[in-house]
């Protein structure tokens, strides 16, 4: 379906970018002292909180024998749309939004480390202008990373589109709120860029089969742009780190 | 590349009516080119150098190379300008690209049309997202400053940019085109060279006929010098009227009949409101959505009988004496039952202008340059055109655009667009009457023809296996004789065996070229399918809604040929009673194709006993109860006859008109095409409940009966 016009004449879209472009991302580790490990991530106008408790023990009942219980919970702040709205924790968006979370980040954690203990992940959407999911799953990732849970790779989320120049399908990366109004189709894509693994895979509208896969390769390939700015920031973040605690044992 | 990144944040009304800020991004890059041959710069590709290095100046007020940086109002106004080849090297901001976009769909495409035309030298540049041309829009500024400032802006960076990255000290400079004064006077202040449009195109040399594209646009609330209508009002009085239940609002309609006549429908009125003489239609035009003031009763009058066309000379600025029109309205006794709600128009909602044919009514001043024009449709008022090539258009059938109707113009104001071809040609009248009706009829583009299969397409084996084989039935198709585009076909035969009730069984199938075979969703050729949506038929030609290939030879279920159909088949027993019903596409191959009396005749004729003959009589025994059950069930049976135009074989000129014989074949094909049409639609709605579209009359209001009692009445007299 040719959607409305997400592409101008001269190949740019609404918001200035090319096809093939993410929207500025910005993000810090350790944002918090209270939980584990703590994460901001802003893409574009989407800006995460993510926070990780644990490995912690279990609670008797959830325990389970081997493997960790991870328990995530995503939250909408009230300002974080134009339209404020109160959002009470565990609605039905909410809650699916925690189950597909649960679902990215099982498949990265190595569960079986941690036998009889549980993992909380809180993320909090302060501020939502289109995939709130992705940024939650990367801000998650961040979270525990800084906690120090042993993950197999880093697992990211990115979104893709699909809208038409001259009659050519052109695939578009990292959807903002605008295009994803506009109408079109949105594919969902969590996967390990490293091993090319999908965690959890989600399309909003239906799409012709012959486009599925110029679709699904553009999100592919934002999840791995998305996982060198990670990378790069976790890095510069743990050398801060070294540099730190090396004063603190002087001290 | 870098990116810069800033948002732009705006307030908005919700559909609830709460106010919500809206953040969005917008980002700011430094890899936009310039199109410019002259910029060494820009890391352009070859394709890319849409503006030419030496650009030749064809304005004597710029002898020197420039390029053109228009305005939006120059673009809105001044469009049938652009469109003529004679204006190159002109760069299109996006600014203004994106205003005449948000203005007018139709503008925008036409202007689209001549970006894309590489031959023009058009270059569409970013501004908006540009590091170096994009401006924030500053506390309490307008949104309209705001873009001409984005304009000017542009204008200064190009000058600059072009100055720093010529090769040899000689660059293009700027010109910037703008209608709006305010615009024009800070340009100058700027530094920046710019003038109107006028200006420009009067002093083009080498281009004729270009000024008599120029539109006349000037405000028409604004001449009060001299004024013979009294001013609209302005949007917001009229808002402010119609919510406090003073105006109303209405689409004129004027009379065929009676030049200072017209009416226009209003909510809660049911008659349509009279509108008489100049002042209380005061510069509608039919179809123009307006604001309408109704008197109080006693001054109601009644529709004039009389045939009133405006006069054949031009009686310049002025209005003529209405009191013929007047006394006749005036109605003799109050309890007249014609008496209808009169009113005035005060203001003008939208124009709904478009380009009308017509021809050119010389001025009787040898020399003038402002002539009349009166338009084909009799419901629009003529129009005052300038142009300088009176001794030819005077001949011609020509196209014109309205531009304006002032205050102190007795005539609208528009400007011509082009010619048609001399009067009373026949290529130059069909285009006339295509024109007036709007009917899409340009060559299929390249890229539509694109889409088509090769002219020696077959039908390929493993198509044939996807689908059910009716090769082998006795197809045949019935049609009108000429027709080429041949759509459906039918087969009826007998079936072994009886009903439960002892009647005889049929297999009756109706048989519909596949078209969507060849045409797939969303191609060029499915746009432009959809764009015509309708086949027309004139004297002599036809405007094909696709192909030629496709309608006459693919699509057509041609007698002896294989073809690919979309097949209902039926099996229905003596009385005409649906016992089973199955859809499919198929393949077929037409026994015959007949014309209505062809198969007539093989109906009548005892001696024939063939195959063909004895499926027509099934059918025709059949069709005949199938239409008895639907009069039977209501259905309302409307004869329009047809009338078929007799041609010159070799002059092709129509030499005589025949109303067209009914035979009993019409209404056997009709009532199967009948058949077929209700039992997809009853699939269509047991399968997709929500979305199946249905068609269905609504009764007519009993006001669309008025006009016809009314003659209907003095005929009884």
């Amino acid at each position: 379906m040719p959607g409305p016009d997400l592409l101008s004449s001269q190949g740019l879209r609404l918001d200035g970018r090319r096809p093939n472009e993410l929207r500025r991302i910005q993000c810090k580790l350790g944002v918090f002292t209270q939980p584990d490990g703590s994460a901001y991530l802003e893409q574009g106008n989407t800006k995460v909180l993510a926070a990780v408790y644990g490995p912690h023990q279990a609670a008797k009942s959830k325990s389970l024998q081997d493997s960790v219980v991870v328990n995530c919970q995503y939250s909408m702040a009230t300002f974080s749309t134009g339209e404020r709205k109160n959002r009470p924790r565990g609605d039905r968006k909410s809650q699916e939004m925690s189950m597909h979370l649960r679902q990215a980040l099982m498949a990265a954690i190595k569960t079986e480390l941690y036998p009889r203990s549980q993992i909380d992940i809180y993320v909090e959407v302060l501020q939502a202008d289109g995939g709130a999911y992705c940024t939650s799953v990367n801000a998650a990732t961040l979270a525990l990373i800084d906690a120090g849970i042993p993950i197999k790779a880093y697992v990211i989320a990115c979104t893709a589109s699909l809208a038409w120049k001259d009659g050519e399908p052109e695939p578009l990366v990292d959807v903002s709120h605008v295009e994803e109004a506009a109408g079109g189709v949105v594919l969902t894509v969590a996967s390990m860029p490293s091993t090319g693994a999908i965690g959890l895979i989600e399309m909003s509208h239906r799409l012709h089969m012959d486009y599925f896969d110029t679709v699904l390769s553009r999100a592919m390939q934002g999840c791995k742009d998305i996982e060198v700015i990670l990378d790069k920031v976790v890095r510069e973040h743990l050398a801060e780190g070294w540099t730190k605690s090396d004063d603190a044992i002087t001290i | 590349m870098t990116k810069m990144w800033t948002t732009k944040s705006f307030l908005t009304k919700t559909k609830r009516g709460n106010i919500i800020k809206i953040v969005r991004e917008h980002y700011l890059r430094d890899d936009l080119l310039c199109g410019s041959g002259a910029c060494n710069v820009c890391p352009h590709k070859d394709d890319e150098l849409v503006l030419e290095e030496k650009p030749e100046s064809i304005c004597t007020l710029f002898d020197y190379p420039h390029y053109l940086i228009l305005d939006t109002n120059v673009v809105l106004h001044q469009i049938d300008v652009l469109e003529e080849d004679a204006l190159k090297n002109v760069i299109i901001l996006q600014t203004v690209l994106e205003e005449v976009k948000h203005q007018n769909t139709a503008m925008y495409q036409r202007l689209l049309e001549i970006i894309n035309n590489k031959k023009r030298r058009f270059y569409s540049f970013v501004n908006e997202h540009h590091k170096d041309t994009y401006i924030e829009r500053e506390p309490g500024e307008k949104q309209n400053d705001r873009n001409d400032r984005a304009i000017r802006k542009a204008c200064a960076w190009y000058e600059t940019h072009l100055s720093i990255c010529s090769v040899d000290g000689k660059f293009p400079k700027i010109v910037l085109l703008t209608d709006d004064e305010n615009n024009r006077k800070i340009a100058v202040e700027e530094g920046i060279v710019c003038c109107t449009a006028k200006d420009y195109v009067e002093n083009v040399t080498g281009a004729i006929g270009l000024i008599d594209k120029l539109s006349k646009n000037v405000i028409p609330e604004t001449c009060s010098r001299d004024a013979l209508y009294p001013a609209h009002l302005t949007p917001s009085q009229i808002h402010e009227g119609i919510r406090n239940g003073k105006l109303y609002q209405g689409t004129y309609r004027a009379s065929r009949d009676n030049f200072l006549e017209g009416t226009a429908v209003v909510n809660g009125f049911e008659k349509p409101i009279l509108l008489q003489g100049h002042i209380g239609i005061n510069r509608a035009v039919d179809g123009d959505t307006i604001a309408v003031e109704i008197f109080p009763e006693e001054e109601w009058r009644r529709p004039s009988d009389i045939v009133l066309e405006d006069k054949a000379d031009d009686p310049g600025d002025q209005l003529e004496e209405e009191a013929v029109l007047l006394k006749v309205a005036e109605p003799v006794d109050k309890s007249d039952e014609e008496v209808t709600p009169t009113g005035k128009v005060v203001g003008i909602i939208r124009r709904k202008w478009r380009q009308y044919c017509g021809i050119l009514m010389r001025s009787k001043f040898p020399g003038a340059v402002r002539h009349l024009f009166t338009p084909a449709e009799k419901t629009i008022p003529r129009v005052r055109i300038e142009t300088r090539q009176s001794d030819v258009l005077a001949m011609q059938r020509i196209l014109v655009a309205l531009d304006s109707w002032p205050r102190n113009s007795r005539y609208p104001l528009g400007h011509f667009v082009r010619a048609l071809g001399p009067i009373g040609n026949k290529d130059a009248e069909n285009e006339v009457i295509l024109l007036e009706h709007d009917v899409p009829h340009a060559r299929f583009s390249e890229a539509v023809l694109a889409c088509l299969p090769p002219n020696d397409w077959t039908i390929p084996e493993e198509e044939i296996k996807k689908r059910v084989d009716l090769r082998s039935e006795c197809i045949c198709s019935v049609d009108p004789p000429g027709c080429t585009d041949i759509d459906d076909a039918l087969h009826a035969k007998a079936l072994p065996g009886k009903t439960g009730d002892g009647l005889k069984r049929y297999e009756v199938g109706v048989h519909i070229a596949d078209v969507t075979h060849f045409v797939r969703p969303n191609t060029a050729l499915d746009k432009e399918a959809a764009s015509r949506s309708t086949t027309v038929y004139l004297v002599g030609r036809r405007i094909d809604m696709v192909p030629d290939l496709l309608s006459s030879n693919l699509c057509s279920l041609r007698g002896g040929e294989e073809r690919l159909a979309f097949s209902c088949v039926w099996e229905i027993d003596e009385n005409a009673n649906i016992i089973h019903t199955k859809f499919h596409k198929s393949v077929i191959k037409s026994a015959a194709a007949m014309t209505y009396e062809e198969a007539q005749i093989a109906i009548d004729d005892k001696s024939r006993n063939d195959k063909v003959a004895s499926s027509l009589r099934i059918l025709n025994a059949l069709a005949k109860k199938l239409n008895r059950k639907r009069l039977d069930n209501g259905a309302l049976s409307l004869s329009s006859p047809e009338i078929r135009f007799q041609m010159d074989s070799e002059t092709h000129e129509p030499v005589e008109v025949a109303a067209k014989k009914i035979l009993e074949t019409n209404s056997m094909v009709e009532e199967f095409m009948l058949l077929a049409n209700i039992s997809v639609a009853e699939k269509l709605a047991a399968e997709f409940p929500q979305c199946a579209m249905l068609r269905r009359h609504p009764a007519p209001p009993p006001a669309n009966f008025s006009t016809f009692l009314k003659a209907a009445k003095q005929q009884v007299r």
